[in-house]
């Protein structure tokens, strides 16, 4: 659906140039919500505007719906545009229209006709659920309010791809709740692709179905929601998983655990969790499992749950009993002193 | 019996009125060509500002520098030295017609600039947004940036206006006529102290009055 094909972009300021992008290549499939995560000045910024060519690449080319647009004339451009809707941080409404003609104006300027932009208007204010706020102005609205408006302005135009630039970044946390599940519903009941750029872990966590993370203008990692936040390799993939699950416990505590045993973090999904595969292993084993700390959240609609925990006992037994937790479906991550971040045993 | 007020408008009255109407003639007329050209003028420094639309450093220099030099120029000059431009224009250098030109030719910049600054504030993103939505440049420029900005826009033409006022008052001098020249040919010339104090206390109430207009109006017409 959407193909960044080794696209580079460079800004040059007056303390230098900046390598905004460097050769990144993405794909988005139809119908999923792909998430691009990273930290401020990564280029995940310059990425999601190099889709709709708000930002022009330098190299590369940015295919959407098979059609290369860094090669359409101005003309055809506007008109694939039309198919690609784009939603703010800054929810960049009219301040002088109200919520009506927000979203109305710019369907009368693509030329629609009055009954028709009536009728979407009318419609998508529904789906946003604001269709009480026909006649308010923007300043009289809330934050999360604003973004509905705003997703409905994008949605008026029927787009097959929705853009999303940090916006629920600027959102108190109930409020970006409601707005992810807006994105969600959207995603499954209009079929809307939707790629997203955010630094904030929970937004991947609760509706993405494939992550990239970025970094310097690279893209460090990629992959399924469930392989970045099971097995992150990169160290700033890491730091985003722990972000939203800290399972930190002080070197020395660790010293003297791994002295009698190992520590591991274990990872599972869906109806498992985690604790009879661990019950299990206490019976079948020469080992005694010590729950450290644990959570559990939702990864998109999956219960997705980690459990870090000290095995006491003999090195081959716990081998053993980590290769019995992993024909459990259960993912298994080691932790060092040396290191004190996750490798993979297995 | 007479108050003095009856006996001073019966006096002055006409000629007040009419150096009044002058005024509203001179100051309509300037300021609608003004705005037609200077609402423009300032669109087009706006987008052809470097990163803008357009952005385009000629234009952009050689646009900045007429401005201000035109600008630099106070109207008293400026109404001589334009003199044989003028009657190249309207065919005549006095009367109302022959003030017209360089009034037009004094505002019209000032106008650019205020229009300038008002375009300015209109936030990146909504252009952005508009941009990402497939819309016509022109139609961003009109629906999105001129929209955005009227309440300071009206602000900065009642500024504008005001100015004119000041300047149609020495357009006396070319025959232009109006309250200024009135003041100037009785109340200072002939001694009439009295048509000097009416003459300034009408005008004071016309600017007053413009100012509340344009206030009132620009506070309407923003939103947030």
């Amino acid at each position: 659906m959407i193909e960044l094909v080794g696209i580079s972009k460079t800004f040059t300021a007056k303390q230098g140039s900046i390598h905004a992008l460097k050769n990144v290549s993405i794909s988005v499939k139809k119908g999923e919500i792909y998430g691009v995560i990273g930290y401020s000045g990564a280029g995940k910024s310059t990425l999601i505007r190099s889709v709709n060519l708000l930002e022009k690449p330098d190299s590369g080319s940015v295919i959407v719906n098979n059609v290369d647009l860094t090669k359409l004339s101005n003309g055809k451009l506007r008109e694939a545009r039309g198919q690609i809707g784009m939603i703010f941080q800054g929810f960049n409404l009219l301040k002088t229209a109200t919520v009506y003609e927000n979203i109305a104006l710019p369907l009368k300027l693509t030329g629609l006709g009055k009954q028709e932009v009536e009728a979407r208007v009318t419609k998508y204010l529904n789906i946003v659920g604001l269709e009480e706020k026909h006649h308010a102005y923007p300043s009289e609205l809330s934050g999360g309010q604003k973004q509905r408006v705003a997703i409905a302005r994008a949605l008026a135009h029927e787009p097959e791809i929705l853009l999303s630039d940090e916006a629920t970044s600027a959102l108190d946390p109930d409020t970006t709740e409601a707005i992810l599940e807006l994105l969600l519903k959207i995603n499954k009941e209009l079929g809307i692709t939707i790629l997203l750029i955010t630094h904030e872990m929970n937004v991947i966590q609760r509706i993405c179905d494939r992550v990239a993370v970025m970094e310097d203008g690279e893209v460090i990692e990629e992959g399924t929601t469930r392989e970045i936040f099971t097995s992150p390799q990169h160290h700033t993939t890491k730091r985003f998983v722990n972000s939203l699950f800290s399972h930190k416990i002080p070197d020395e505590i660790l010293a003297t655990l791994n002295e009698t045993g190992q520590v591991v973090t274990l990872s599972f999904f869906g109806e498992s969790s985690g604790e009879p595969a661990l019950a299990l292993v206490s019976k079948k084993f020469d080992v005694y499992p010590n729950i450290l700390s644990g959570s559990i959240t939702r990864l998109k609609e999956e219960n997705f749950g980690q459990l870090l925990i000290h095995l006491k006992g003999d090195t081959a037994e716990i081998e053993s009993a980590l290769n019995f937790l992993e024909q459990q479906q259960v993912h298994v991550e080691g932790l060092r002193v040396s290191e004190n971040k996750n490798r993979r045993i297995s | 019996m007479k108050t003095r007020i009856e006996e001073f408008l019966e006096l002055w009255g006409s000629d007040l009125w009419e150096a009044t109407l002058q005024t509203f003639q001179m100051v309509g007329i300037a300021l609608g060509i003004s705005v037609l050209i200077g609402l423009p003028l300032g669109i087009l420094l706006v987008l052809t500002r470097p990163e803008k639309a357009l952005a385009n450093k000629y234009v952009y220099q050689i646009l900045n520098a007429i401005i201000n030099i035109i600008r630099s120029v106070p109207f008293i000059i400026l109404l001589f030295f334009i003199l044989p431009f003028t009657k190249l224009i309207v065919g005549t250098s006095i009367g109302v017609k022959g003030v017209i030109v360089p009034l037009v030719v004094y505002t019209a910049p000032y106008i650019a600039r205020l229009m300038e600054t008002a375009l300015l504030e209109v936030d990146r993103g909504v252009l952005e947004a508009y941009e990402a939505m497939g819309i016509k440049t022109r139609h961003i420029i009109w629906h999105v940036l001129v929209r955005e900005s009227r309440s300071s826009i009206i602000l900065g033409l009642t500024i504008a206006t005001i100015g004119l006022i000041g300047a149609s008052a020495m357009a006396g001098l070319v025959g232009g006529g109006g309250l200024g020249d009135l003041a100037y040919r009785y109340g200072h010339l002939r001694y009439e102290v009295d048509v000097m104090y009416i003459t300034v206390i009408l005008l004071i109430i016309l600017v007053q009055g413009l100012q509340s207009l344009g206030n009132s109006l620009a506070s309407r017409l923003k939103k947030d």
